[in-house]
């Protein structure tokens, strides 16, 4: 399966958009997207432990043996995300402070473990790096892109500076989230024409790691497969 | 007394895990389709979050910050849930069987679930005592389960509606919860008055 560079990279950001095609991640999705910034944050947060993730898995893949493979890759990602915590408190104590919880709930975001699963087994660390950076971007795209929504809508605002005078309280708190979300996914479905409508009956069955958590299981003993 | 109700009723009302705090969304968008299934998933969910809270606070309180190792609180605490869903759902296997069969099922995808991980990572940033963390658990189970039996309510009458066609599936799911989301902002403050 050799694939140019390229399309590995842009994979990520539009035809498997992990968030809003794949429909990954949504816990972070949802939570952090109060203000563009902390969106911005999140996904460049979450892109560092994606890339590094990626590369280390594929360059261990041969050391790790396959039946205790789950566990180490979350050793791995958890490292990770504890490195990637301590930058963020030392540098940046706000965003720290802002994502609260979150950060260190990267370890168990499905996009890292999935992509550990999915590509970064199978692929050379290279293209698996590349993977992580593009799914990264897709992901830090797109909560960038509801982040700002929510802040316009909800406190009248772009990076903290003031627009409108009006605001919409609703779109900052949850229920915002749940609406943005759901408005953005239609709007993927209706730009690629249904192609990603495919993916409407949102179940964990269809998630990528489905296989690891034992979702597939419980859906064949519901009767559901 | 009064301040562990005051916790139990904030976590199941006011701080909803999936409805106000996101966590925890892919069992609640993914499983809530059966009623039956909701609540099978919450109750493992509840299980297993006092199960982890019971073996990650100790490990909290007196191995990691006596010896300065706060630091690997993410790495321990993912570990050890993991290898306690594990050791859970072998001895129910084995000795509980009626138990296992109830909840087995749901107990491996609950390993990766954020909000048993976060309800773990919260007692120890919230400060909770062992007793506090213990009932603040129980309030994100009890809270967990509420929020899927309601939904899963919403979605069987979702079902039967005509949503116009790039809306189907996903993201009128998700425009359903957010009314349910809605209505539960409606409790914010009500704790406080509740045990004056």
């Amino acid at each position: 399966m050799k694939k140019n560079k390229l399309s590995i990279l842009t994979n990520g950001i539009i035809k498997e958009n992990p968030v809003l095609v794949l429909v990954l991640g949504t816990c972070p999705t949802l939570a952090t997207t109060t203000s563009a910034i902390n969106g911005l944050g999140m996904g460049v947060a979450a892109t560092a432990v994606l890339v590094f993730s990626n590369l280390l898995i594929s360059l261990l893949k041969s050391v790790i043996p396959d039946k205790v493979r789950i566990p180490c890759y979350i050793v791995v990602i958890a490292g990770l995300v504890t490195v990637v915590q301590m930058l963020v408190q030392a540098y940046a104590i706000d965003l720290y402070n802002a994502l609260g919880v979150f950060l260190p709930l990267i370890v168990v975001n499905c996009i890292i473990l999935g992509r550990a699963e999915m590509f970064a087994s199978k692929n050379s660390p290279l293209d698996s790096a590349l993977d992580g950076l593009g799914m990264g971007m897709g992901f830090t795209l797109t909560l960038f892109m509801m982040g700002s929504i929510r802040e316009l809508l909800g406190s009248g605002s772009i990076f903290g500076v003031s627009v409108l005078s009006t605001p919409i309280a609703i779109f900052g708190v949850a229920p915002g989230g749940f609406i943005v979300f759901g408005c953005l996914v239609a709007l993927v479905n209706k730009i690629t024409e249904g192609k990603a409508i495919k993916k409407k009956e949102f179940s964990c069955a269809d998630c990528p790691v489905a296989s690891v958590c034992g979702q597939s299981k419980l859906a064949c003993e519901k009767g559901e497969c | 007394m009064k301040e562990l109700m005051i916790i139990l009723f904030s976590a199941i009302l006011v701080n909803n895990y999936p409805l106000s705090k996101f966590l925890g969304i892919c069992p609640f968008l993914g499983v809530s389709k059966k009623l039956d299934s909701a609540v099978g998933m919450s109750a493992a969910v509840i299980f297993v979050m006092l199960m982890a809270t019971a073996a990650t606070w100790p490990i909290y309180d007196m191995l990691l910050e006596p010896n300065g190792l706060a630091y690997l609180q993410t790495i321990v605490f993912i570990l050890v849930i993991a290898a306690l869903v594990q050791l859970v759902e072998t001895i129910l296997k084995k000795y509980v069987p009626a138990l296992y069969k109830a909840l087995g099922v749901y107990l491996p995808l609950i390993t990766t679930n954020c909000a048993v991980l976060g309800v773990t990572v919260l007692n120890i940033t919230e400060n909770y005592n062992f007793v506090e963390s213990m009932v603040n658990s129980l309030g994100a189970g009890l809270g967990f389960m509420l929020a899927m039996v309601l939904f899963a309510g919403v979605r069987t009458r979702l079902e039967n509606i005509d949503a116009p066609k790039y809306f189907q599936g996903l993201p009128i799911t998700l425009l359903a919860a957010s009314l349910v989301s809605a209505s539960f902002i409606g409790f914010s403050g009500v704790v406080d008055g509740l045990f004056m």
